[in-house]
């Protein structure tokens, strides 16, 4: 009895002295508001300068009248149709981070990224084809070009050429450094011998950047434009030639710029996961059951929410990303992070989605089975689940270094 | 055809107190969807709601944007400067400080520059047209216009009155309506979607026009013109600059939901529905 009046004397004193702890910070804090200390007000990621905005709303705009109206018939025939990659030209979206010297938009990675984000909203696979353009062809054009080759390539990117990432093969995936394809250097030129795998936008470019080995002793990359205006002759997954040897971008991709890549297929996984939950909610709070709507059954108000949780974290953490990568940071941990849980809500996402829709969910005539498909490839290209997580794991390993 | 130009500018006047929809309250449609129903579904439907003290509508977080049919003016006036039969186009917009966005969009869409006339918190929400089309009556004398293009109506309040009241201020002839117009000499040609059919008219200018739905379909921004929009410049007015008194000789005196509509009754004879008309004092 002593034992535990004495504990609970114990316990009132450190709840007491708490207690007197917290009147003293808040007197604190009413002594530093009455000095009018400026504390500095830090925007919420959320936010947008008025050029990003603007992108956003043009292309949301662009996007559900001149690509929605035409993306069940594009996905029945598996084939893009050409208008609409001419509408994404003529809106200036395939050419976003390239100068307007170069007759591209000038704008910034940021403003791409929302684009991308958007066209994702309602088609994933244009979304690919334009972030594929701007991220990967143009970025590395205009980051390792010579300026002979920006002037040669950048304006027709922007304009009407469609570009092509070829880096895959056969043998060579996640472990993209073991590619086989060779360029061996003869007299002024390259001879480039290999055959490729998942060549991005193969059916409509019309300038191909080839990944290969120029230095078979070191563990390298490099780019090399191949033109199909310039004349050589090739076929695809075969071994061809090219005698161009001014189109050779002789240095090493690096995982920086890989992870640019990355940043902006998050942003399709987001945009993804949000048109498809944007497609599901307006059914649920209008199909009844039991006399009410299936919204207002607790279960599915408990789902819904926490799905919504889940795309609001995967979007403040690719915002992040994003935002960091613009100011110079390190970005890679976080554009992992990103990538990563963006893949796995939006599976999440577009799964819960099609079970909300019920029957109709699981039928063509509606667009949610779409995004489920589209998901998938989200945990595997651009960096597969498990590479990501490695990757963070040895960031992690370094922070802890000392 | 070319002319050169006594058509100086013209100016469009951008409504930017509507939302996104049609002006309706409107949910999603129902679930027997085509492609078509689809891509009508994505559009952002905002509820309106009414304001608990029922002076207006729930304006505070509701995305504003330009005016439909004031779209439909701007990219008129672009298409007669594309034909270089004018030399200027003006962007114009009364309100707040987030009207600036709408601005640049005409910008964006081609619009030379524009014109903000600040108007803000109680000014603003009882502005309507006699105060609008007074501040571009003046601004029309100020910048000398030839031209003034302007939506029919505004989605929000769906006056229909500031075009005419704009030429009747400054007694300009006006063409409202219009589905189709053309410039020819220094006159404008301007068909009219009337009641009865269409009305083609000649009127002089400077003169007024009012779009309606047919006259055009507006480009989309792209987004190098977005970019080139930043550059342009956008001057700021109010209205006592222009000499114009924005205070309202309309009050409001209660905003409310339409009624609920109530089930209907089957009856199983014409007798019976007489009857019923009859009960509910109908006939």
């Amino acid at each position: 009895m002593a034992a535990s009046l004495r504990m609970l004397r114990q316990v009132c004193g450190s709840l007491s002295r708490s207690h007197a702890a917290v009147r003293r910070l808040c007197s604190r804090a009413a002594a530093e508001a009455h000095h009018d200390v400026i504390r500095p007000v830090f925007p919420p990621l959320q936010s947008f300068s008025e050029e990003e905005s603007m992108m956003r709303d043009a292309v949301k705009k662009f996007a559900q009248e001149r690509i929605a109206p035409f993306v069940s018939k594009m996905d029945e025939d598996s084939v893009m149709d050409a208008d609409v990659i001419s509408a994404l030209f003529e809106q200036g979206l395939m050419g976003i981070e390239i100068g307007a010297e170069y007759g591209g938009t000038g704008s910034s990675f940021f403003s791409s990224i929302l684009v991308i984000e958007e066209l994702a909203k309602v088609d994933p696979s244009v979304s690919v084809l334009c972030d594929i353009q701007n991220t990967l062809i143009n970025t590395l054009l205009m980051n390792l070009g010579t300026e002979e080759q920006k002037q040669l390539y950048l304006p027709r990117l922007a304009s009407d050429t469609v570009g092509s990432f070829c880096l895959s093969e056969s043998e060579s995936g996640s472990d993209a450094f073991s590619l086989k394809t060779k360029a061996e250097k003869h007299k002024d030129y390259y001879i480039i011998n290999g055959s490729k795998m998942w060549i991005s936008n193969a059916e409509h470019a019309g300038v191909f950047l080839v990944m290969a080995n120029a230095e078979p002793a070191a563990v390298s990359m490099c780019g090399v434009i191949s033109d199909t205006e310039l004349g050589f002759v090739h076929t695809m997954n075969d071994n061809y030639t090219d005698n161009c040897n001014s189109n050779y971008i002789g240095v090493y991709i690096n995982a920086h710029l890989v992870c640019v890549c990355v940043c902006v297929c998050v942003f399709q996984m987001l945009g993804l996961a949000q048109g498809c939950f944007d497609h599901t909610v307006p059914y649920t709070r209008q199909r009844m059951q039991f006399g009410k709507r299936i919204f207002d059954f607790q279960g599915m108000q408990h789902q819904i929410a926490h799905v919504a949780t889940q795309l609001e974290a995967a979007r403040l953490l690719t915002y992040n990303a994003a935002r960091l990568k613009e100011a110079g940071r390190s970005f890679i941990k976080e554009a992992c992070m990103a990538k990563y849980f963006s893949a796995e809500v939006a599976t999440l996402t577009t799964s819960k989605c099609i079970e909300w829709m019920g029957g109709v969910g699981f039928t063509k005539d509606y667009p949610i089975e779409k995004y489920y498909r589209d998901c998938k490839i989200g945990t595997i290209y651009e960096g597969t689940t498990n590479i990501q997580l490695s990757t963070m794991a040895k960031m992690i390993d370094q922070e802890y270094d000392g | 055809m070319h002319r050169s130009s006594e058509v100086k500018h013209v100016a469009s006047y951008l409504n930017t107190r509507g939302c996104e929809c049609f002006g309706q309250p409107c949910e999603s449609h129902c679930p027997v969807l085509t492609d078509r129903t689809i891509h009508v579904q994505l559009k952002t439907f905002i509820k309106i709601r009414v304001k608990p003290d029922r002076t207006g509508v729930v304006t505070d977080g509701v995305k504003h944007s330009m005016n439909p049919f004031c779209e439909i003016a701007v990219e008129e006036a672009i298409k007669l400067k594309e034909k270089k039969l004018v030399k200027e186009v003006v962007a114009v917009s009364c309100g707040p400080q987030q009207v600036q966005e709408t601005i640049r969009t005409a910008l964006a869409m081609g619009a030379d520059r524009g014109i903000h006339v600040e108007v803000s918190g109680k000014d603003y929400e009882t502005l309507g047209p006699l105060q609008v089309s007074k501040i571009f009556a003046a601004l029309a004398k100020k910048e000398q216009a030839d031209l003034i293009i302007l939506g029919k109506q505004a989605i929000d309040d769906d006056c229909n009155q500031t075009g005419q009241m704009i030429a009747a201020l400054l007694d300009w002839p006006q063409g409202t309506f219009a589905s189709e117009m053309t410039l020819e000499a220094d006159k404008m040609k301007v068909v009219r979607e009337v009641d009865g059919g269409l009305e083609t008219i000649k009127i002089k200018l400077p003169a007024v026009v009012t779009a309606d739905l047919r006259l055009n379909t507006p480009r989309y921004a792209t987004l190098p013109n977005i970019m080139k929009a930043k550059k342009k410049k956008i001057a700021n007015v109010k209205p006592a600059d222009l000499g114009v008194d924005v205070c309202s000789r309309l009050e409001v005196l209660k905003v409310d939901e339409p009624p609920q509509r109530q089930a209907g009754v089957k009856v199983e004879t014409v007798d019976d529905l007489v009857g019923k008309l009859k009960e509910a004092g109908r006939v």
